[in-house]
């Protein structure tokens, strides 16, 4: 697997996703995967508030929802381009989120969560009630499919899983920028330890709204691909067991990880059609293996096997310089370096 | 004048059964220092359970009330045991992740067994009492009355009874309780058990003026931790003012502005009081 922590993995992973479309049997499974990817893309933004920061924003989902409702209220009562619409998707929930950031991130901790959960219910119940705005519990119906630009059009499954791939691809890239970025460092400090943070001279209000904006931004783009790609929006968008959902996916992949948010949201799916039979009770079995998960497998996935790489890594340097030591040494020195959770490797993998 | 009245004693009955919520809640924290995400579910388990037991088996109101609470006790001792004993050391987002899947876990459930509709529960007090020109439902009446009577009934248990001295203690300081003896797991269970208890007694209180559903502890369990934000978390005496605070601004706000809105009034309430005092209404210092 070590060829996956390499940028020829990365590509590997991109050839096998362009290649897809021409592997899947049928349009059905080109849905499947275009639908995991944008709650990808938006898990991913999950991930910089909750893996990388360590704030737990319950809010998410109603993030998600403002991006959609965006595209879905600008196009179909207001006639305006797709595009358009769908560029001031993002802008829209992240200046909402600027709102929300600047006084939820006042709280700590749980205080912070139960706060963002309550203004995911004030999202969704807005949504349901304010009927001349959002069309309430009818939802939004006939919104157009993307307009075609520079001759490409979007109406084929084929051709918007390249396009909801093309934004998965480039929201990845740039999260990954971000996270191997000062600024990146400066999230993960403000994980590890507020007080740590701010003696490190960081400003913690500005930060932490900072990537709670950047990570919101990420849900109103997910969103407004969401409205392009359904062309249908009810308010049941805005629901917490989305945040959920997209915690799950998170966790099982590795939170605080790149690749893991990616493996999760990708993979879940999939094992979600093919236990169709449980449909609406998937959470009989996915309940229980989220605390499974918590408990025997805090860092997920990705976050286990890089753990055991640092290990492996890490060995044979402490057998050099300490040739004498015991192991028992050795391991305490390596759990020691490498932090037990959340799992704290921005690297490639 | 009527009708003042009227808001008035449904601001008692959605406070007293919120305050039942919050307190199951806020003891919990006191104690283990978890948001227990789960506690909605509990909620909606005691009221399926009483619903089995009364539909499906044939019991009176009072029994199955009992049924319940045990049923409920005993599933969040059962939690406490698998889930949040295991992670006591991890750190806080590992608590609410887990909380999570057990909430997701017997919500589906109930699905799975009861479907997903809802369903009316019947109960034995359909009267109407008429004392002196004001009009009153003999189910609420009853909720106000055995909210109180169990929130007098728990004051008493924690101030003058040992057992409820060592929550109280454990409460306080955890190090500090199990220096002079104090057995924490016996503690943690017991408040589970509790917090159980006061969930489902709260839930078949509050079912027959409402529905049972999957999703009926939602916006009740959002609305108990707004309370116990307010109220201050681990606070009992917070609880219960919040809860009534909540339950009368829902009331009349459902009356004088506008019954589309009511549920948002609590979650607005929370977002305007911490805007202006992020440590809560009732709390000294700084979180």
């Amino acid at each position: 697997m070590k060829f996956l922590d390499s940028k020829t993995g990365w590509m590997l992973l991109l050839a096998l996703a362009i290649a897809f479309p021409f592997l899947a049997g049928n349009d059905y499974h080109l849905t499947v995967m275009s639908m995991a990817y944008i709650y990808a893309i938006a898990t991913v933004g999950l991930n910089l508030i909750t893996g990388y920061t360590g704030q737990f924003n319950l809010a998410h989902a109603g993030f998600m929802a403002v991006g959609a409702y965006t595209v879905g209220i600008l196009t179909v009562d207001h006639n305006v381009p797709f595009w358009i619409a769908f560029a001031l998707s993002g802008f829209v929930a992240a200046g909402i989120g600027f709102f929300v950031g600047i006084l939820s991130l006042r709280l700590k901790g749980h205080f912070f969560s139960i706060f963002t959960l309550c203004v995911g219910y004030i999202m969704f119940l807005l949504i349901e009630k304010w009927e001349s705005l959002t069309h309430g519990t009818v939802g939004i119906i006939g919104i157009p499919a993307p307009s075609p630009i520079a001759g490409i059009e979007f109406e084929s499954p084929r051709a918007q899983y390249y396009l909801v791939l093309f934004f998965l691809v480039l929201s990845v890239w740039v999260m990954h920028r971000i996270v191997n970025s000062l600024l990146g460092r400066t999230f993960m400090a403000i994980r590890n330890g507020d007080d740590l943070a701010e003696a490190l001279g960081i400003n913690l209000m500005r930060n932490k709204v900072l990537a709670f904006m950047l990570s919101v931004f990420y849900a109103g783009l997910a969103g407004g691909l969401y409205a392009g790609y359904v062309r249908f929006l009810g308010p049941g968008l805005a629901g917490v067991d989305h945040t959920f959902d997209m915690t799950m996916y998170m966790l099982i992949g590795g939170i605080g990880t790149m690749f893991g948010p990616l493996l999760g949201s990708v993979s879940m799916p999939w094992l979600t059609q093919y236990l169709q039979f449980l449909q609406d009770y998937r959470f009989v079995v996915f309940g229980p293996i989220l605390v499974l998960l918590v408990i025997f497998l805090p860092n997920g996935v990705v976050g286990t096997y890089l753990k055991w790489r640092a290990r492996n890594a890490s060995r044979p340097a402490v057998e050099k310089t300490a040739p004498h030591a015991e192991s028992a040494n050795a391991q305490a020195a390596v759990s020691a370096a490498v932090p037990v959770a959340p799992a704290q490797e921005g690297s490639h993998a | 004048m009527d009708v003042l009245f009227q808001q008035v004693l449904n601001g008692l009955t959605l406070g007293g059964v919120y305050s039942l919520v919050a307190l199951g809640l806020t003891l919990v924290y006191g104690i283990l220092h978890v948001p227990n995400f789960a506690h909605g579910a509990l909620y909606m388990a005691g009221a399926y359970v009483a619903f089995y037991l009364m539909g499906s088996l044939g019991f009176n109101y009072w029994i199955a009330m009992a049924g319940a609470a045990v049923a409920v006790a005993v599933l969040a001792v059962v939690a406490e045991r698998l889930v949040f004993h295991p992670l006591r050391h991890a750190p806080g987002l590992h608590h609410m992740i887990a909380a999570i899947g057990i909430l997701l876990f017997l919500e589906s459930s109930a699905q799975a067994i009861w479907g997903a509709d809802f369903h009316r529960m019947q109960t034995p007090f359909t009267g109407i009492l008429n004392f002196a020109g004001l009009v009153m439902p003999v189910q609420r009446l009853l909720i106000v009355i055995a909210a109180f009577a169990l929130v007098v009934a728990l004051h008493l248990f924690l101030k003058k009874t040992v057992t409820g001295a060592t929550i109280i203690a454990m409460a306080q300081n955890r190090d500090g309780a199990a220096l002079v003896g104090i057995d924490p797991n016996r503690v943690a269970m017991l408040t589970f058990a509790i917090s159980g208890v006061l969930a489902a007694v709260a839930a078949v209180l509050y079912a027959p003026i409402n529905l049972v559903y999957p999703g009926m502890g939602h916006l009740v369990i959002t609305k108990a931790f707004v309370i116990i934000v307010l109220g201050g978390m681990g606070s009992v005496p917070g609880a219960i003012v919040g809860g009534l605070i909540i339950g009368f601004a829902e009331s009349f706000g459902a009356f004088y502005i506008s019954t589309d809105y009511k549920d948002i009034i609590a979650f607005v309430l929370l977002v305007a009081i911490l805007s202006v005092r992020p440590e809560g209404l009732f709390t000294k210092g700084v979180r």
